[in-house]
């Protein structure tokens, strides 16, 4: 493929894009005094905005790109990933666990596990957090490089370092309330930048109905296929869809990920922070629409010999994520390729700053703070949040070269996360629901998940057992064996956590009340008529969701 | 502080203003490599949308503070 050439007009339209974020970051710095504005955007914010922010923190670029490629590798069960992998999470944590964390008025995940249980499970957490963010921060530089790059021709170094110094300036001038603006700039750009492609496709193709009677039943469907994984494109029973993302994958992520539930705690009050993940739930059904949709148009057209339209092959194999940019190139002219590239660049800076913004406020809160300097000043840990957010730009940098001199590590992305968050969100459940959880089991029961779910990926990784013992079938892709790894990691996690707390010491009922459902009293929003309240919107976005389901079934 | 909503406002308006007025170039000046679907002039009424919603944002927003 040539490099899409992008001309005078396409380079004024990303250079607004970098001239509107970096002002913003400037115009926010004067409101930015207290660490709680740099941490939490002062806990002003509407439920509208933090909404946005909890879903576009979640949308990057490598998202966009990987999920397009995923859908012409998969074909629509990717759509899981936005509807059962996604929405009943979000509906959990608005209605039974945002009251928890709100009302605690803790400023990171890692924080509510010192509440309830002790110190050491918080640095556990804190630390292994930290780690995957700075990872998954770098990994996503290197993404955005290797994309302009392919695509673009653009220079490795210098894109990534304009893009992480940008990054590092907003995010340092104004912490999370920039963070937060970019991330709502960021969705609008990526709908108005993205969405043409798909009405495009659908102009060139007919319809929705011909996109999908051009694909085989493998391809085209939601879970008709489900019961035989041979008989779907990405080889998996439902059993590993239900269990594995929809449950473990997807409620590890929506409902411990500080990444995501630092907007809602950025919310104003409880009713705002519950309301976050679920209108966030209605723009998140909207995405296949996007994403989903361009991976099936291109598809519908590589069948189609006439249409001159295939992917590209790098060594003989087929570079799925090349399908979105080569949709790009074809739809799009001069100034319109400006803002596609525009809304790609501002998902990978989006994702950076989000990365880093969660980075920071563990790192100052939960292990310096905790461990280091524990009579550190307001303005110091404002002082701190500042270092430590130029210091994570600098070792994402740093791993962005590591990745780039040793690709592997991109394989190892998908697996950090059933590594860190399938295990957590076992102690989390049993923490917020369970009384007798005891401090020395959360914290045995999240060693042993994590270290289950590492020696599984391991194990399979260098041959020391067959991958069929994971995922109980002789046929599977590698998305498959996440979702089961995930799985039995949450398991593991859940029962060790259970055996140790029957026989340590259980912390006094007294101590736990706010912490523990059953031993807090629950009065929320009894003022406000039923259809203002959360449980209603939840009603609305759990219909829709089966609705979709049936739709596509 | 200015709402959110005014800088999406802001930034949609100016890009679609930019992305109308190219199409409008482009319609009297049509380059030599043709896209799929170029006859149907997307820049001009993609333009135009954001123009449109970037524009309402932006109206309603402009005399607002937030907190």
């Amino acid at each position: 493929m040539e490099a899409i050439g992008l001309s005078l007009i396409d380079w004024i339209i990303i250079l607004v894009y970098f001239a509107f974020v970096l002002g913003i970051g400037l115009y926010l710095r004067k409101f930015t005094t207290s660490h709680e504005d740099f941490f939490l955007a002062g806990r002003k914010n509407s439920s509208w905005v933090a909404g946005l922010a909890f879903l576009s923190a979640n949308l990057g670029a490598l998202e966009l790109l990987g999920m397009t490629g995923n859908t012409f590798k998969y074909g629509m069960y990717v759509a899981h990933f936005y509807w059962i992998g996604a929405i009943p999470a979000m509906v959990f944590l608005g209605i039974y666990m945002m009251p928890f964390y709100y009302s605690s008025k803790i400023n990171s995940i890692p924080g509510y596990l010192k509440l309830r249980f002790d110190e050491k499970t918080r640095v556990l957490n804190g630390i292994a957090f930290a780690i995957m963010t700075l990872l998954v921060s770098g990994i996503n530089l290197y993404a955005m490089a290797l994309v302009l790059h392919t695509f673009i021709g653009w220079n490795w170094d210098i894109s990534m370092w304009v893009s992480a110094i940008t990054v590092a300036a907003y995010v340092t001038l104004s912490g999370l309330m920039s963070a937060i603006f970019t991330e709502i700039i960021q969705f609008f750009l990526i709908w108005f930048g993205l969405f043409l492609v798909s009405i495009l496709g659908i102009i060139e193709i007919g319809s929705l109905d011909q996109i999908l009677t051009r694909l085989p039943a493998s391809m085209n469907t939601l879970w008709s296929t489900s019961s035989d994984p041979t008989q779907n494109g990405m080889l998996i029973h439902w059993g590993g869809i239900v269990l594995g993302l929809g449950f473990v994958l997807s409620f590890g992520y929506w409902t411990t990920d500080f990444l995501v539930v630092q907007r809602a705690f950025s919310a104003k009050d409880l009713r705002s922070a519950r309301m976050t993940p679920l209108l966030a739930s209605f723009f998140k059904m909207a995405l296949p629409f996007l994403v989903i949709l361009a991976g099936l148009i291109a598809l519908a057209l590589s069948n189609d010999p006439n249409s001159g339209f295939k992917l590209l092959e790098d060594g003989g194999q087929v570079n799925y994520d090349s399908a979105l940019p080569l949709l790009i190139q074809r739809y799009y002219p001069s100034g319109l390729i400006g803002l596609g590239i525009t809304a790609l660049l501002a998902g990978f800076m989006a994702g950076q700053a989000g990365n880093i913004s969660a980075f920071n406020t563990v790192w100052t809160y939960d292990i310096y703070r905790s461990v280091l300097n524990k009579k550190a000043s307001d303005a110091h840990l404002l002082w701190m949040g500042r270092v430590s957010t130029i210091v994570g730009v600098i070792i994402s940098l740093g791993t962005a070269y590591w990745a780039k001199s040793f690709p592997s590590i991109m394989d190892y992305m998908q697996a950090i996360f059933s590594w860190v968050n399938a295990p957590l969100f076992a102690t989390m459940l049993l923490g917020m629901f369970v009384w007798w959880i005891t401090p020395a089991g959360a914290f045995w029961g999240l060693v042993a998940g994590m270290a289950s779910s590492f020696f599984m990926w391991m194990g399979v990784k260098f041959h020391w057992f067959n991958e069929s013992i994971i995922t109980l079938s002789n046929v599977q892709s590698d998305m498959a064996a996440n979702f089961w790894r995930a799985w039995w990691a949450w398991l593991i996690c859940f029962g060790v956590t259970i055996a140790i707390s029957l026989f340590t010491k259980k912390r006094p009922k007294e101590e736990l009340v706010g912490l523990v459902k059953g031993l807090t009293e629950t009065k929320l929003d009894e003022h406000i008529p039923f259809m203002k309240k959360p449980e209603f919107v939840a009603i609305i976005s759990v219909i829709v969701f089966i609705i979709l389901n049936l739709l596509f079934w | 502080m200015k709402p959110i909503w005014y800088f999406v406002g802001l930034i949609l308006l100016v890009m679609g203003f930019l992305i109308f007025a190219n199409g409008i170039y482009l319609l009297i000046n049509p380059p030599l490599i043709k896209t799929v679907l170029s006859e149907t002039h997307p820049s001009i009424w993609w333009g135009l949308v954001m123009v449109a919603f970037g524009g309402l944002l932006f109206m309603k927003n402009k005399n607002k503070i937030v907190e």
